[in-house]
């Protein structure tokens, strides 16, 4: 399982750098979104992985060690909802970027693709 | 009357009457000057209030915590020494502003001028009260500021300009180091406390870090009290109004640097390195600055470098170390600043009245103001060092200590006949600056015809002077218990048996004294005459030190441009490979140099599943990759198969929360791509004319390749061998234990957002409302790029197949177009929306919350405008996204601060059960109702941000000319 998710990781964050250094600001905000994922993954297997062990304790004592660990969980929560939001400013601001300055290009001049 | 609650009146007072003035419109200027002058009247009370406890040997301090986990306190501190300081600033202070009300023309901004002045003296006032020595350099930084504020008053004016920041580079330089020295200080003795600093002398100055401690600060005390070689920024920092001169540079700016050299003079002083550098630099500005005065043309000029030559007389004092030259030298601080500020307010007198300061041009005047020219001769007269005048008096004790032997070196040898020899100097500029303003033939082709000044604008140097001849004449009387109380309090046993008689006898001080009144006046005798054709001083105008700053300072700013033109460059595809390819190189530097290996626990097997999901996801990825630059729907759609394998993943690895939310949002962020895609450019494929791509092009592309398989490749090593090794002990497992019994909540994930980590939550709504209102803002001022402003080629076709049909109406196909599924999805709205209310009120205890729900309902909203269109949705419901994110965010605040009311601090989160009939115990926490907030802040960021992208389509048919037609076509946004 390790191996199959730092692979994951991997493939995720070679595909998102490619699309970080490509000159069109679409291909930017994709590979931001790739980059997200990536990292989002890397978040929660630094909790280790646990499977059927989700922290939804009971009204007891909870023993800490039968659940998987909560807080990379909260971490990726915010940063899930927060990425929306800088994907959301990014498409608009490459939108007016277009407009103004007639390129798709991240530079606003069309230089060499 | 000694409340030590007091002090903090005294210290908040003058910021206050700033703030006051700041307040008040130009026109005040009365107002303004009423509201300072008492204050700082108020202040002296306050001040004169606490002697007699002063006077018991009590130190007064006032205490409240600041930075406690710092050990740091706010602490304001009243000594017998800083007792008289503080006294001086605050009665100098309102002689200042009584003058200031009558210098300063209505036509200024004078209440501003108010304004920074008092900020200024209640910055000076913060250093003087200053209980620890943090706290003291936060106030002289602040004074460091207003100053530059105060001397950049008339701002139109570049002399001004080009002083203030030429001041305010020093001194803020100066700040720097002093501040790096007092954090040495506090390390050698473990606390920023300035009775415990004083009370651990000799451990300091037994540290090894003493020396370079002492030389960071008195970097701070020389550029302060513009000692030689930072000197020069004090006769540039003459561009300010006169009575920011009388003030800041001769009682109290420049006396800060003094001020710190004597407040830590029983923990720094004593050792060889202090001598050395202290007398040093005095004995230099001391001689630099009379020699320069001599040789000035303008009037406040003269008496800048006079300043700079009396605090280095302060300095050299300090240097020499022994009690009685520390007399010697709290004496002189307090008598320099009666007559220099005097002499600042006269030559502001005799600028205002005749309207120049150039001595070539003065002279006679004494004949047209009598009085300011006997005060100013009597002022200078005292600075000059004559008998029955203050200066005298320190200038004696000054020659006295300069006949002593301190250190076996040439120095002392020399250091009589030094101090005879500026002493002389200062004589002859003294006589000088009377000689050539107030005698001789009266003036001509003066800009005004000169007067006397009105009466209470003289009244500030009559005081002042008055007790110039007052403390020169009875010193035992005036003077003499309140030096008494200030020598005591800093030099504590050490304290020496001295006398303020003025006359001791025939002595050899008294005889230098002489020397140096008869040289003085003779030297001026014979070169008088010809100093008004010179235009630098001889010797020391070689030195040009404002030239050398600004070398330096240009020699700065070329380097850092020179760096920014390396490291800055313009293309951002440049940055972002730099800025990788470090971080991956930096990223591998560990591995390569310690080597790589896997950790030791167990892995688990791999699910056949599992591994198919992330052979789809992965594939996905690449083909995103591969595919953006030319199809950008079906990148999108790959990247949608990435982003199903991570919620899966999410899933499968014990996190539902982030499954369904990731799911969600993936939804929403789908929809929103696809509305940006409308208005980007089309993407021609054949780019390169020999259709083919040159090889400059392919490099860089196998470049970046290179970075990015080896930025991939370095994460999932990393990954694996994080994955492969223990966990360290963290504190989930508090929240895990915890959150049931003291969150009232099952689902862990949700208690910490709402409840552990509330704050961060707030922090991070307020960042999506701060995004939604950004994006909203953009897009009012959206411009298309004009061959996007055609509406999308399907819908061209649509509108044209109904114009050719006989039975059909404009926009009729539009309108059919998916009917069912629209039905539909119209018909889920109350479904979704049920759904996302499900999902907030169990998100307390099982997945959901309100980050979940805020998204499935705006996912509601979304489809609602997909179905129907913006205008048909609009027409029938109204959807207040700004309304939602307000009351969200004013909910979560106030859900927060409700926990004041019952003593606990923000966000503390209380809970209980409700039985409700039929439906059971049901948690009410007060956490629940932050995540109502979530939620409404959620909907609204979301709905608002693709909202207003959405309104781009049917707000362009406005605003083109010519196709009317089209504008009344029903055309659909999403």
């Amino acid at each position: 399982m390790e191996i199959v998710l730092s692979l994951a990781i991997g493939v995720l964050t070679a595909s998102g750098l490619w699309l970080l250094f490509r000159p069109r600001t679409f291909q930017v905000i994709l590979g931001l979104s790739l980059l997200s994922y990536a990292v989002n993954l890397f978040i929660i297997a630094a909790g280790r992985l646990r499977t059927d062990a989700p922290p939804i304790v009971g009204k007891g004592p909870a023993d800490p060690a039968a659940y998987a660990d909560p807080l990379p969980q909260a971490l990726v929560l915010t940063a899930i909802v927060i990425s929306f939001a800088t994907t959301a400013l990014l498409v608009v601001v490459l939108m007016a970027s277009r407009g103004l300055t007639g390129t798709d290009h991240v530079d606003g001049e069309d230089g060499e693709p | 009357m000694h409340d030590p609650r007091l002090l903090l009146a005294v210290l908040s007072l003058p910021f206050l009457g700033a703030m006051i003035a700041a307040a008040l419109p130009q026109a005040g200027r009365n107002w303004a000057s009423a509201i300072a002058g008492s204050i700082a009247v108020a202040g002296v009370v306050l001040v004169a209030g606490f002697y007699p406890a002063v006077a018991a040997g009590e130190v007064i301090r006032s205490e409240a915590s600041w930075l406690p986990s710092l050990g740091l306190q706010f602490t304001l501190r009243l000594d017998g020494f800083t007792w008289l300081f503080a006294l001086m600033v605050l009665a100098i202070g309102s002689l200042v502003i009584l003058y200031a009300r009558y210098y300063m023309s209505p036509q200024d901004p004078v209440p501003r001028f108010f304004a920074f002045l008092q900020a200024f003296m209640g910055a000076m006032l913060g250093i003087v009260l200053s209980g620890n020595l943090i706290q003291l350099a936060f106030f002289w930084e602040l004074t460091s500021l207003f100053s530059f504020l105060l001397i950049g008053y008339w701002h139109h004016n570049q002399g001004a300009r080009d002083g203030a920041r030429m001041a305010l580079i020093v001194t803020g330089f100066g700040g720097v180091c002093m501040l790096i020295g007092f954090l040495l200080i506090g390390r050698i003795t473990g606390s920023y406390d300035i009775d415990a600093v004083l009370a651990a002398g000799p451990v300091i100055r037994a540290h090894d870090a003493y020396l370079p401690a002492l030389i960071l600060i008195l970097l701070g005390a020389f550029t302060k009290s513009a000692q030689f070689p930072f000197h020069f920024w004090l006769p540039h920092a003459m561009a300010a109004p006169t009575p920011v001169s009388a003030y800041l540079h001769s009682a109290t700016m420049v006396k800060a640097g003094v001020f710190l050299l004597i407040l830590l003079w029983p923990a720094l002083s004593g050792t060889e390195s202090w001598y050395l550098i202290v007398t040093a630099a005095g004995l230099a500005t001391l001689l630099v600055g009379a020699w320069s005065a001599i040789f000035q043309q303008d009037l406040k000029g003269l008496l800048a470098y006079s300043t700079i030559s009396h605090l280095g007389l302060i300095t050299l004092l300090l240097g020499l170390g022994s009690p009685l030259a520390a007399v010697a030298a709290i004496f002189h601080t307090v008598n320099h600043a009666t007559f220099k500020a005097s002499l600042f307010m006269a030559a502001g007198i005799i600028d205002h009245e005749t309207g120049t300061r150039d001595l070539r041009r003065l002279s006679g005047l004494a004949k047209f103001m009598p009085i300011t020219a006997t005060l100013a001769m009597v002022a200078a007269a005292a600075m000059a060092g004559v008998p029955l005048l203050n200066g005298f008096l320190s200038k004696e004790m000054f020659l006295a200590e300069a006949l002593e032997a301190h250190s076996g070196t040439i120095l002392d040898l020399v250091l009589p006949y030094l101090a005879t020899l500026a002493s002389g100097f200062s004589v002859f500029y003294s006589i000088r600056f009377i000689n050539e303003t107030f005698f001789g033939p009266a003036p001509v082709d003066l800009p005004r015809s000169p007067r006397e000044a009105p009466r209470w604008m003289r009244l500030p140097m009559e005081i002042l002077v008055l007790a110039c001849l007052l403390v020169g004449i009875v010193p035992a009387l005036t003077i003499g218990p309140f030096l008494a109380l200030a020598v005591e309090s800093v030099l504590g046993e050490r304290t020496p048996s001295y006398s303020l008689a003025i006359w001791h006898g025939f002595s050899l001080p008294m005889l230098m004294s002489l020397a140096a009144l008869v040289g003085g006046a003779l030297a001026y005798r014979r070169f008088g005459r010809r100093l008004g054709t010179m235009d630098r001083s001889p010797v020391i105008g070689r030195l040009k030190a404002r030239r050398t700053f600004e070398a330096v300072l240009a020699t700065i700013v070329d380097a850092a441009r020179l760096l920014h033109g390396w490291l800055g460059p313009h293309r951002l595809q440049v940055q972002l490979r730099l800025l990788i390819g470090t971080a991956v190189l930096l990223g591998a530097l560990p591995f390569l140099f310690l080597g790589y290996s896997r950790g030791p626990e167990p892995v688990a097997l791999i699910d056949p599943v599992f591994a198919l999901i992330w052979m789809i996801g992965g594939l996905c990825a690449i083909g995103a990759a591969w595919q953006a630059k030319f199809h950008r729907l079906v990148a999108l759609s790959l990247i949608g198969g990435a982003g199903l394998a991570t919620s899966i993943s999410f899933i499968w690895l014990s996190a539902p929360d982030l499954g369904l939310t990731q799911l969600l949002v993936e939804i929403v962020t789908l929809v929103l791509l696809l509305l940006g895609l409308r208005w980007l450019p089309l993407r021609r494929p054949a780019i390169w004319p020999e259709a083919r791509m040159p090889l400059i092009v392919r490099l860089r592309r196998g470049q970046d390749l290179l970075i990015a398989l080896a930025g991939g490749t370095g994460m999932a090593a990393l990954a694996y061998a994080m994955m492969t090794r223990p966990t360290a002990d963290s504190i989930s497992r508090y929240f895990v234990e915890n959150a049931y019994p003291k969150g009232g909540g099952t689902n862990v994930v949700n208690v910490i957002l709402v409840d552990f980590r509330g704050f961060d939550t707030l922090g991070e709504i307020t960042v999506l409302t701060i995004v939604a209102l950004t994006v909203f803002t953009l897009l009012r001022r959206f411009r298309p790029a004009p061959e996007s402003i055609e509406l999308p080629h399907q819908q061209q076709r649509q509108n044209e197949f109904d114009r050719a049909e006989e039975d059909r109406s404009h926009g009729d196909t539009l309108a059919h177009y998916l009917f069912v599924p629209r039905i539909i999805m119209q018909w889920l709205f109350p479904v979704i929306l049920t759904f996302a209310i499900y999902l907030l009120m169990r998100g307390h205890d099982l997945p959901g919350g309100g980050f979940a729900g805020g998204v499935t309902a705006s996912i509601a909203i979304l489809l609602l405008y997909m179905a129907g269109g913006t205008r048909w949705v609009e027409s029938r419901l109204d959807i207040l996204p700004l309304r939602w994110m307000s009351f969200g965010l004013l909910l979560a605040t106030g859900t927060g601060m409700a926990a004041w009311i019952a003593g606990y601090p923000f966000l503390t989160s209380h809970f209980s059960y409700a039985a409700i009939p039929l439906i059971g115990d049901v948690p009410i926490a007060s956490a629940w109702l932050f995540d109502i907030g979530v939620f409404a802040v959620v909907v609204g960021t979301t709905v608002l941000t693709l909202i207003a992208l959405a309104h781009q389509s049917i707000r362009l048919p406005l605003r083109r000319k010519g196709s009317e037609e089209q504008a009344s076509a029903p055309e659909r946004s999403a």
